[in-house]
C-alpha cells in the first residue's frame, strides 16, 4: 500500500509491556500534505504507535520510517523533522505564552525575526494575541491546546504528530485548531493526529482504524462508509424503546441502537425497507415523528467491522 | 414523598468563586426517568452544576431542587437520594471488584443481607457474573464503566449522575453501556450525563448546551438538530478545496462555509436555492463539483453558532 | 552539542526558578538562616560549666579554692550543698556539670604539707566535655597548689628564686583564639553548597516528568548534555551568589579571618558546585518524583558532609575505617580546602590534593549523568 512519496511509513511495528501487546504488527503509510488520523478507543495503542514514531518510545519489532529517517537508527534525526506534541503537552505553566513560544523557537534555532513573524501569524489564526503575556497554567483548555500546536509548529516541521489533540475542548477552539490544521496543508506538512472520537474522524483525509493495537481498515471516511454493509435509517420518536422492541423482528434489519431521541438502524436497502418499517409501527399503535434515511458514520462502520470478534470477555 | 413534579429543578442558578462566575443564571427542569446531558467543554461549568445538585457545593445565588429537597438547606438528605458515578476516580484499582461494590454499598449505608443481595443483582447488572473476584485495575476501561455505574446505583438511588461515562469506551461497549442506562430510566430512574462529547450526547432524551457557565441551548437531539441552525448545512464535495472556499465564502446566501476532511460545509440561508445556484458558480469559475446535498447538521455546528449567537446578544446589550 | 539549545534550557529554567517562591526561599535565605543558626547556636567551646561546690570544711582556704574556679571563665558556681546525697541528685538533674568536694581536713592537710586531695565529680554522659572540664578543673586546681607552695616556700625564707621549675609555653597557629567558630563557620559555607545541590538540582529533572513536560522535551533535537549544562547552569549562579553570601557574612558578621585569595576561592567552590550539582542531578534523573529526589538527595549529600566532612568532627580522631570511607565524601575535600583557605591562606599548589580530587570527582560526575539520562521513556 505504501507508494513514493510517502512520508512515514510504518511496517510491523510492534510494542509489548508486560504481557500486554499495545501495538501488534502495525502497518499503514501517510501520504505527503495529508491529515492522517489514527482511530480507536481507549487502549486500542494509539499514544503507543505516536510515541515510537517521535522515537520516544523503542519499538519491540517491526520498522518505521519517518520523513526518510527510521525511528529506531536515526532517532535523533526523525526528532529534527518532526515536531511531536504528546497528549499531556509540554508546556511550561509557569511561563508567559511568549515564553514558551520562544523556548521551543530556540531548540530549533530559529531567528528572532522568523520567530516573530510565524508567532504573529500563528497567534492570530488562534485569536490568542491578545494573551501574549499571560502565563500558560492560566489559559482555558482550548488555549492551551492551540498554543501546543502553535510551539508545535512554530519551526515549520515536515511532519506534525499529535495526539489526542482536542479531547475536551470547546468546539470553537476546536474549529480554530483544525482550521489551522488545514492550512498547513498548502505548506506541504503532513499531519499524523490520533483521536478516540469517531466524530472528529471524519474531518481527516484518511483514516487508519485500530482495536485492541490491530489495524482494522485504513482508507478515507467516505470509503469507510461506502463499506458498511447496508444503509442507516433514524426513526424519531418520543418513545425509542417502543420503537425498537417493536422492530425486534423486522427483515432486513441488521442492528438496532438506542438513542435518545430514537432508533438508529441498519437495514440493507432503505428505500425498501421505510415504508414497511412505518406500517408495522402504525400497525403496533407507536408514536413516532419520521423514519428517514441518513448518513452512515465511522462509527457504524467500526461497529461492523468489531462486531464479530466483539468484546464478550471483561 | 415522590410529588408527580419534576424529578429535578434548578431556578437561576448562579455560582462565583471569587471574581470567577462559573455558573450563571442556569434553570432548567428534569422529568422522572428522563436522561438529561449537559454538553460543553471541559471548564464550560458542568462539574459545578452537578456538584450543586449533590449537594457538594452551596450555590451563590438561586435554587435547586432534587427529588423535592432544596440541595442548599438539605444536603446530606440529598446524597442519600443520589447516585454518582465517575469512573476516572471512583473506582480503587487494588480492590476486587466485589470489594469495591462493598465499599461503596458501606458508604451509602446499605449493609448486612441486603448489600449482598444488591451486590449481587450490582454483579448482574455489569454483567461481571464470574468476575467478582478479579482485580479491578486488571479489568479494561469498559468493564471499569459497568463496575462504577454498579457501585453507583447499590442504594437504588431515584437520580443518578454519570461525569464522562464512556469516554475513550469503544463504540460497542458504549452502546451496550447505554442500553443499560436507558433500562434504568424506563424504571424511573433521572438521569443526569455530563460530556463534552457529542457523540454521546445523542444517547440523551433531553440536552443542556452549556458554555462558559450559562445555558445555550436546551431541547432534545433531534430538535435542536433541525431547528436551532439558522439556514441549512449542505455538503459540497470540490476540487481544489481551497480554492473553491474562497469563491463560496463570497457567494450570496452563504452565511460559512468550512473545510471538512475532503468537502466543505456550508451553511446557507435557504439550501434549495444554494443547491442549486452553488455549482453552478463553482463551474463557472472553472472549479469541479462533484457532489452538493443538504445534510444533517451536528450538535458541534449547533453549539458553535449558538455560542457566536450568545456572544453578538451580548454585545449588543452592552 | 550546541550553545543555542543550552541558553534555550538555561533561560526557561532561570524564568521557572524566579517565578517559584520556594525555590527562591531556599536559594536565598536559607544560607543566611544556616550561618545564623550554626554560627550562634553551635559551640564546641566549653564555657560556664556548671558546678556544684560541696565544702566540708568551710575554711578560708577552701573557700580560697572555690573563689578561683568561680573566678574561672571556665565554671560556674551554681550550688553550695552541704550532703553527698544533694551532689548525686545535682549531677543526675544535670543542675551541673562537674562538682567538686573539699574534703573536712583541707586546710590542715596543707599546712602540715601532707598533701591532699580533692574530689571532683565528672557527668561523664559527654566524654568530650567531661575530659575537658577535668582538664580545666586541673589547672584550676594546680594553679592554686602551685601558689600554695610558693606562698610556704616564702615562709620558709628560700626566696624569690623560688619558681615553678617547668612550664609549657604554647603557642596556637592559625587559630589563636581557639575560637571553635573559625573551625565551625567555614565548614557551614560546604554544609549550605551541600543543600543546596541536594534540594534545588533534584528537583530538576524530576519536575519535568511529574509535570508531563519531558514527554515533548525529549522529542525535540535537544541532547542529554545540552538539558544537564543548561539546566545546571542557574543552579550554578546561584551556588556562587550564595557562597558568596556566606563568605561575607562569615568574614563581617562572625569575624572569622580570611587569609586566603578570593580566585582561590572561586575556582575551588566552581570545582565544589560541579560535584555537587551533578550529584542532585543523577539523583533527579534515576529518580521520577520529586518527592522521592528530595530525600534521597538529602540522604545521600548533606547526611555525610555533616557527619563525615570534617565539619563536625576531626576526621583524623576518626576510627581508620570510618576514615578510609571519608575519601569518598566529597564534601571533605572541600571542607578542608575552606578552612585551609580561611585560616591558613593557602594557594592553589598546598590546596593540590584535595583539588585534584575534587576535580576528578567532577569528570566523574558529569560523565555519570550524561550517561544516566536517556531520551526515551523506556
Amino acid at each position: 500500500m505504501a507508494e513514493d512519496g510517502d512520508v512515514i511509513v510504518a511496517d510491523g511495528l510492534l510494542k509489548r509491556f508486560g504481557e500486554v501487546t499495545a501495538v501488534d504488527h502495525l502497518a499503514f503509510a501517510v501520504h505527503r500534505a495529508e491529515i492522517f488520523g489514527l482511530v480507536g478507543p481507549d487502549g486500542a495503542g494509539k499514544t503507543t504507535t505516536l510515541r515510537m514514531l517521535a522515537g520516544v518510545l523503542t519499538p519491540d519489532g517491526g520498522s518505521a520510517v519517518v520523513d526518510g529517517c527510521d525511528v529506531r537508527q536515526q532517532a535523533e534525526a526523525v526528532k529534527g523533522r518532526i515536531s511531536y506534541m504528546p497528549q499531556r503537552f509540554g508546556l511550561y505553566e509557569d511561563l508567559s505564552v511568549d515564553e514558551n513560544i520562544r523556548f521551543y523557537a530556540d531548540l530549533f534555532k530559529l531567528s528572532r525575526a522568523e520567530r516573530e513573524a510565524h508567532a504573529a501569524r500563528l497567534l492570530a489564526a488562534s485569536g490568542m494575541g491578545e494573551f501574549r503575556q499571560r502565563l500558560a497554567g492560566q489559559l482555558s483548555g482550548g488555549m492551551k491546546q492551540k498554543l501546543g500546536l502553535i510551539c508545535a509548529l512554530i519551526h515549520t516541521p515536515s511532519v506534525l504528530l499529535l495526539d489526542e489533540p482536542t479531547t475536551g475542548v470547546d468546539p470553537v477552539s476546536r474549529r480554530d485548531f483544525w482550521r489551522i490544521l488545514y492550512s498547513l496543508l498548502s505548506e506541504h506538512v503532513t499531519v499524523l493526529l490520533s483521536t478516540s472520537y469517531l466524530d472528529e474522524a471524519e474531518r481527516c483525509h484518511r483514516l487508519a482504524l485500530l482495536h485492541k493495537g490491530r489495524l482494522l481498515a485504513c482508507d478515507t471516511p467516505a470509503e469507510l462508509k461506502r463499506r458498511l454493509h447496508g444503509e442507516v435509517v433514524v426513526i424519531t420518536s418520543s418513545a425509542p424503546r417502543a420503537v425498537r422492541d417493536t422492530l425486534a423482528n423486522a427483515d432486513g434489519v441488521s442492528s438496532r441502537v438506542l438513542v435518545g431521541d430514537g432508533v438508529h438502524l441498519v437495514v440493507d436497502v432503505a428505500s425498501r425497507r421505510i415504508p414497511e418499517l412505518e406500517q408495522r409501527l402504525r400497525n403496533a399503535d407507536v408514536t413516532f415523528v419520521d423514519v428517514a434515511r441518513s448518513e452512515p458514520t465511522v462509527e457504524d462502520f467500526f461497529v461492523s467491522a468489531v462486531q464479530p470478534d466483539a468484546e464478550a470477555r471483561p | 414523598m415522590e410529588d408527580a413534579g419534576p424529578s429535578v429543578a434548578v431556578e437561576n442558578l448562579v455560582k462565583r468563586f471569587g471574581d470567577f462566575t462559573a455558573v450563571d443564571h442556569v434553570s432548567f427542569a428534569a422529568a422522572r426517568g428522563e436522561i438529561m446531558g449537559f454538553l460543553g467543554p471541559n471548564g464550560a461549568g458542568k462539574s459545578t452544576i452537578i456538584r450543586m445538585l449533590c449537594g457538594l457545593l452551596r450555590p451563590t445565588e438561586g435554587r435547586a431542587f432534587v427529588a423535592g429537597l432544596d440541595v442548599a438547606q438539605e444536603a446530606e438528605t440529598v446524597r442519600q437520594r443520589i447516585g454518582y458515578m465517575s469512573q476516572k476516580f471512583s473506582l480503587y484499582n487494588d480492590l476486587s471488584v466485589v470489594e469495591n461494590l462493598r465499599f461503596f454499598g458501606g458508604m451509602y449505608g446499605v449493609k448486612g443481607a441486603e448489600l449482598r443481595q444488591q451486590s449481587e443483582w450490582a454483579v448482574e447488572l455489569a454483567g461481571l457474573r464470574g468476575h467478582e473476584g478479579g482485580i479491578t485495575g486488571e479489568l479494561s476501561s469498559a468493564w471499569k464503566q459497568r463496575l462504577a455505574l454498579g457501585c453507583a446505583v447499590l442504594h437504588h438511588p431515584p437520580i443518578l449522575f454519570l461525569d464522562e461515562p464512556t469516554s475513550g469506551v469503544d463504540p460497542i461497549s458504549r452502546r451496550q453501556f447505554w442500553e443499560l442506562i436507558h433500562q434504568m430510566a424506563a424504571s424511573g430512574v433521572t438521569v443526569f450525563v455530563s460530556t463534552h462529547y457529542m457523540d454521546e450526547a445523542e444517547y440523551c432524551h433531553r440536552l443542556a448546551l452549556i458554555h462558559r457557565g450559562r445555558l445555550v441551548a436546551l431541547g432534545t437531539p433531534t430538535e435542536l438538530k433541525r431547528h436551532a441552525l439558522r439556514g441549512g448545512l449542505l455538503l459540497v464535495e470540490c476540487a481544489p478545496l481551497g480554492e473553491a472556499l474562497e469563491v463560496l465564502a463570497q457567494a450570496p446566501g452563504v452565511l460559512e462555509v468550512a473545510v471538512f476532511g475532503n468537502a466543505l460545509h456550508v451553511v446557507v440561508h435557504e439550501v434549495a436555492p444554494a443547491i442549486d445556484a452553488l455549482p453552478r458558480l463553482l463551474i463557472a469559475r472553472g472549479l469541479g463539483c462533484t457532489r452538493i446535498e443538504a445534510i444533517m447538521p451536528s450538535l458541534e455546528d449547533i453549539f458553535v453558532q449558538q455560542i457566536g449567537a450568545q456572544a453578538a446578544r451580548a454585545e449588543a446589550v452592552s | 552539542m550546541t550553545w543555542y539549545r543550552t541558553v534555550a534550557v538555561g533561560r526557561k529554567e532561570f524564568i521557572q526558578i524566579w517565578r517559584d517562591p520556594r525555590s527562591l526561599m531556599i536559594a536565598l535565605f536559607m544560607p543566611i538562616m544556616q550561618m545564623a543558626l550554626i554560627g550562634y547556636g553551635v559551640s564546641l567551646d566549653i564555657k560556664h560549666i556548671p558546678v556544684c561546690a560541696f565544702d566540708r570544711e568551710s575554711s578560708q582556704e577552701s573557700q580560697a579554692l572555690l573563689k578561683r574556679f568561680q573566678a574561672s571563665e571556665y565554671f560556674n558556681v551554681l550550688r553550695v550543698v552541704d550532703t553527698y546525697r544533694a551532689v548525686a541528685e545535682g549531677v543526675d538533674a544535670g543542675a551541673c556539670k562537674l562538682a567538686i568536694v573539699i574534703p573536712s581536713d583541707f586546710s590542715e592537710r596543707l599546712r602540715d604539707s601532707s598533701g591532699t586531695t580533692v574530689q571532683a565529680i565528672v557527668d561523664g554522659t559527654d566524654d568530650n566535655s567531661a575530659n575537658v572540664a577535668i582538664g580545666y578543673a586541673q589547672a584550676v586546681v594546680s594553679g592554686y597548689s602551685n601558689d600554695v607552695q610558693l606562698d610556704w616556700m616564702r615562709r620558709q625564707g628560700l626566696g624569690q628564686q623560688a619558681t615553678v621549675p617547668l612550664r609549657v609555653e604554647s603557642r596556637v597557629w592559625f587559630n589563636e583564639d581557639l575560637q571553635s567558630k573559625a573551625f565551625i563557620i567555614p565548614g557551614v559555607v560546604a554544609l549550605v553548597m551541600a543543600l543546596i545541590g541536594a534540594l534545588l538540582s533534584s528537583l530538576t529533572i524530576a519536575r519535568e516528568w511529574e509535570r508531563g513536560t519531558m514527554e515533548q522535551l525529549i522529542s525535540t533535537p535537544v541532547t542529554a548534555s545540552e538539558i544537564m549544562v543548561g539546566k545546571l547552569l542557574p543552579y550554578f549562579l546561584i551556588g556562587l551568589v550564595d557562597a558568596a553570601l556566606c563568605v561575607t557574612i562569615a568574614v563581617f558578621w562572625f569575624a572569622v579571618p580570611f587569609r586566603g585569595t578570593l580566585g582561590t576561592l572561586l575556582f575551588t567552590t566552581t570545582l565544589f558546585l560541579a560535584v555537587v550539582l551533578g550529584v542532585g542531578y543523577i539523583i533527579s534523573v534515576l529518580t521520577r518524583s520529586q518527592l522521592g529526589a528530595s530525600q534521597i538527595a538529602l540522604i545521600v549529600t548533606l547526611l555525610p558532609t555533616t557527619l563525615l566532612g570534617g565539619f563536625s568532627f576531626p576526621i583524623d580522631q576518626m576510627p581508620a575505617a570510618v576514615r578510609m570511607i571519608t575519601y569518598i565524601v566529597y564534601g571533605r575535600y572541600y571542607v578542608s580546602i575552606l578552612k585551609a583557605i580561611f585560616l591558613k591562606g593557602a594557594g592553589l599548589s598546598a590546596l593540590a590534593p584535595s583539588v585534584l580530587a575534587l576535580a576528578l570527582y567532577a569528570a566523574l560526575i558529569a560523565v555519570l549523568a550524561t550517561r544516566a539520562f536517556r531520551k526515551t521513556l523506556d
